[in-house]
């Protein structure tokens, strides 16, 4: 057998006294994709963080091609042949495809000038080579997220490493960029070159890796070949314990109408959108990144300039705003949870109160025991793990603060909820919770439209599924009917 | 994993790392505090209850100014116009306050209450219009406000025919010059927005939007909050407290002066920073504000006291102001 790329024996780290790592090993051979798994918190970040030399180890050591390294910093762990796609992107908005893909070596002309000619040239070849359909020339800030992302993989590519880390590259992908990404990974694997994979997506660590290494709550757990593990294994092994069912649903939808929506459009953006949601009902939409889903959302949500007309119970009702969508017992649970889910900077306490605040007070003072208590009662109902509820909500892990902004809605009491990708990003603990919230709401009565890009889900939780495909409905297939190969079909 | 909750940090913790801790905390308050000091034993005069007065009453107009301010950039914002609108709202309400009768406004002098209503509505006008620019024509705060500073100095001009509006009735003047048990007017007035500002952002409903539509204006808009509302609302604040600061030193100095409140902007902007409210929106407190006020009032008396010069004062205030937030910053690191 020879020598593996990288090794890592013992890994400790810990911060201010707790341990995020509690000696792990790791072992990446050439030519193979090795899967990393573990829940949020499980200390998959701060492993990756001391192989890139962003954080110092406490102990353990770690070895490149066979000779021991410690990285002072992630320039040096480039230069060793290590690059890393992160899964927060960060690109600079106003350059192009090309220069933010060598940002910080440009190629230069003999007279010390960058070329574009060479650096689009160049950037150009990368892209064709691994089949992204991009333009070099192309400003970054006119692309979609999936764009970006196929961007950031290109830029981690063209290091030419021999070691490559991908942490959660489909998170915003649809199926079609995943596919062209899996083909890209496929050509590495035969220049023998090594890739660690970390996904919260099971199924695409079925599809594509030769190995895993799980680890839990810091610890290291185990190391395997894919081949003799399967799906159910792989849950038991990061959850820690044996899992009963990935999916949760026990609603049966009724036979009353909630609401209805006919022929909803908005520009080119979405057109002709017409659905009907039961009582007691999930309805899922499902389709590719982009296809117009958290558009038809943010339309029923009164979010849209001229608003939307739409039947509630029967009752014709025009929503303007945000506030009225949720006078009509509608809550929104957006994509993007940063961007338009939680208030960052401040604690969770002020961030569950924020869409109920008419109801926590009168308009010269608030009710401080209403507002903790209203709290404290969703800190519980969710189970969101915080120290207290005056913790800024930046201190929780992506699981927790989706459920916070679960909280947030379910503050507001509303009748229909509206879960644009719910689980995104959210490790699989977490996303059982959220299955469980959604199965009972939707049993106690209440109306769900979700959205989602992955396969399973939508087949696990819909009782019927709309499938949206460049803003037009696509297909309508009931829970009995549906086959993933048909949601595929219709969706591309 | 850069995060260590407060719970599971302290029990390790150093006397030091505790003792700097607090200094970031607290830092501004203790600067006040050892700057008092200080100057206590560094001057006699300094703890008389004549200076301490007149410390409250020149941080007075500074403070008013400032708690509009605060309002605003906690929604991201700035003010660059409450300078000029000192001014215009001066001449405006001097005008009707006025017994020259060459700068008199027909049918006048009037009531002090009825001069001091009219600048207080030109006031909250010209904030008014800068805030629709914000919040219905999205025009970056800088620029609509900045386009406010050069208007309302233009309308001063026009409206005072480029002279001073001097002469006000002792009963307009009252509010500048006059006090209550002994405390002056200025720091009175100083005193009460200070108190129904700090409810508002603190206990009102209002004051939760603020923070909110500040530290993420989609999350905001999401959850039902009117942000370009909000917005609207806090620049008609700012502007109506500038009003207020207009008036306070058109009645001190007994005229409505066209040149007055030019680069009080930068003060009041200052007394923000330095009181730990920063400029992203969303975070900072009012009493910081206030704090920051002080902290600038008492250094410019302090200096004067020790006989250091004017020129020397604002390079201090401008050391002053980055190290203040430089303090802020090392807060946020782990």
């Amino acid at each position: 057998m020879n020598v593996p790329l990288l090794e890592a024996q013992g890994l400790k780290k810990s911060f201010g006294g707790v341990a995020a790592l509690k000696s792990v090993d790791f072992c990446l051979m050439a030519g193979s994709v090795h899967a990393l798994c573990g829940g949020n918190g499980a200390g998959k970040s701060t492993f990756l963080s001391i192989i890139m030399g962003i954080i110092s180890r406490d102990a353990g050591q770690l070895k490149c091609k066979g000779e021991l390294v410690d990285f002072q910093n992630p320039a040096q762990a480039l230069q060793a042949g290590i690059s890393i796609i992160e899964q927060e992107l960060s690109p600079v908005p106003a350059m192009s495809v090309a220069e933010n893909m060598f940002l910080g070596r440009e190629p230069v002309n003999k007279w010390g000038v960058v070329s574009f000619k060479k650096m689009n040239a160049a950037a150009q070849k990368i892209l064709d080579d691994l089949g992204f359909p991009l333009s070099a020339k192309q400003v970054m800030m006119n692309l979609t997220v999936a764009q970006l992302q196929l961007v950031e993989i290109a830029k981690a590519l063209s290091y030419d490493s021999d070691i490559i880390i991908m942490d959660e590259p489909t998170s915003a992908l649809g199926e079609k960029e995943v596919e062209q990404l899996f083909a890209a990974i496929a050509v590495l694997k035969s220049r023998g070159k090594g890739v660690i994979y970390v996904s919260h997506r099971l199924g695409e660590i079925m599809d594509i890796s030769d190995h895993y290494t799980i680890f839990r709550d810091g610890q290291y757990i185990e190391t395997g070949d894919i081949e003799d593990v399967d799906r159910n294994k792989l849950i038991e092994l990061i959850v820690g314990r044996p899992l009963e069912e990935e999916f949760i649903k026990q609603n049966t939808p009724k036979d009353k109408i909630v609401l209805e929506l006919e022929k909803l459009t908005n520009g080119e953006l979405i057109q002709d959108i017409s659905l009907k949601v039961h009582e007691g009902e999930i309805l899922a939409l499902y389709g590719l990144m982009g296809a117009g889903r958290t558009e038809i959302f943010e339309n029923i949500f009164g979010l849209s300039r001229e608003g939307c007309k739409l039947k509630i119970m029967g009752e014709q009702v025009h929503i303007k705003s945000a506030q009225d969508a949720i006078d009509n017992g509608l809550a929104f649970v957006t994509k993007d949870r940063k961007g338009s889910g939680l208030v960052m900077s401040e604690d969770v306490r002020a961030n569950i109160c924020l869409a109920d605040l008419k109801n926590l007070g009168n308009a010269v003072k608030m009710n401080g025991k209403k507002e903790a208590s209203a709290a404290k009662r969703m800190i519980e109902l969710f189970s969101i793990k915080t120290a207290s509820d005056k913790l800024k909500v930046s201190g929780l892990s992506g699981g927790n603060q989706q459920k916070v902004v679960l909280g947030k809605w379910f503050l507001t009491n509303p009748d229909i909820l509206l879960l644009d990708e719910p689980t995104r990003g959210v490790d699989v603990g977490a996303k059982r919770e959220i299955y469980r919230v959604m199965s009972e709401f939707a049993e106690n009565g209440g109306t769900v439209i979700m959205s989602s890009s992955e396969i399973d889900e939508v087949l696990g939780m819909a009782d019927q599924i709309l499938v949206v495909r460049d803003g037009l409905i696509s297909g309508e297939i009931s829970r009995a009917d549906a086959t993933p190969q048909q949601l595929m079909h219709l969706s591309v | 994993m850069k995060i260590v909750t407060p719970a599971e940090g302290k029990e390790n913790l150093s006397v030091k790392v505790r003792m700097i801790q607090f200094t970031q905390q607290y830092g501004i308050f203790l600067a006040l505090v050892a700057c008092c000091v200080f100057l206590t034993f560094a001057n006699e005069y300094f703890l008389t209850t004549r200076n301490v007065l007149n410390i409250l009453r020149q941080t007075s107009i500074n403070g008013i100014l400032a708690i509009g301010m605060t309002f605003v950039i906690l929604t991201r914002g700035i003010d660059l116009s409450v300078g000029s609108i000192v001014a215009f709202t001066g001449v405006v309400a001097a005008s009707l306050a006025t017994t020259s009768s060459s700068a008199m406004v027909a049918g006048g002098p009037y009531p002090a209450i009825i001069a001091i209503m009219a600048g207080i509505s030109v006031g909250m006008i010209c904030g008014g219009i800068s805030g629709l620019a914000v919040s219905r024509f999205h025009v970056p705060a800088f620029v609509a406000t900045l386009g406010m500073l050069s208007a309302a100095r233009g309308l001063t001009l026009i409206y005072a025919g480029g002279k001073p509006v001097p002469a006000l009735t002792p009963e307009f003047r009252w509010i500048g010059t006059g006090n209550i048990l002994g405390i002056p007017m200025p720091v009175v007035i100083l005193v009460i927005v200070f108190a129904i500002a700090w409810w508002v952002l603190n206990f009102s409903r209002f004051g939760r939007y603020v923070y909110a539509a500040g530290g993420n204006p989609h999350a905001a808009k999401v959850s039902g909050i009117n942000v370009g509302k909000i917005q609207f609302i806090v620049y008609a604040i700012s502007g109506g407290l500038a009003a207020v600061g207009g008036m306070v030193l058109a009645a001190r100095t007994g005229s409505g002066l066209t040149q007055a409140g030019i680069a009080y902007e930068l003060d009041a902007i200052a007394a923000v920073v330095i009181g730990g409210t920063s400029l992203s929106g969303g975070v900072g407190r009012i009493t910081g504000t206030l704090i920051g006020a002080l902290l600038i009032g008492v250094m410019n008396n302090g200096l004067d006291l020790m006989g250091v010069e004017s020129y020397y004062q604002q390079v201090i205030k401008g050391m002053l102001i980055v190290a203040a937030v430089m303090l802020d910053q090392s807060k946020n690191k782990h």
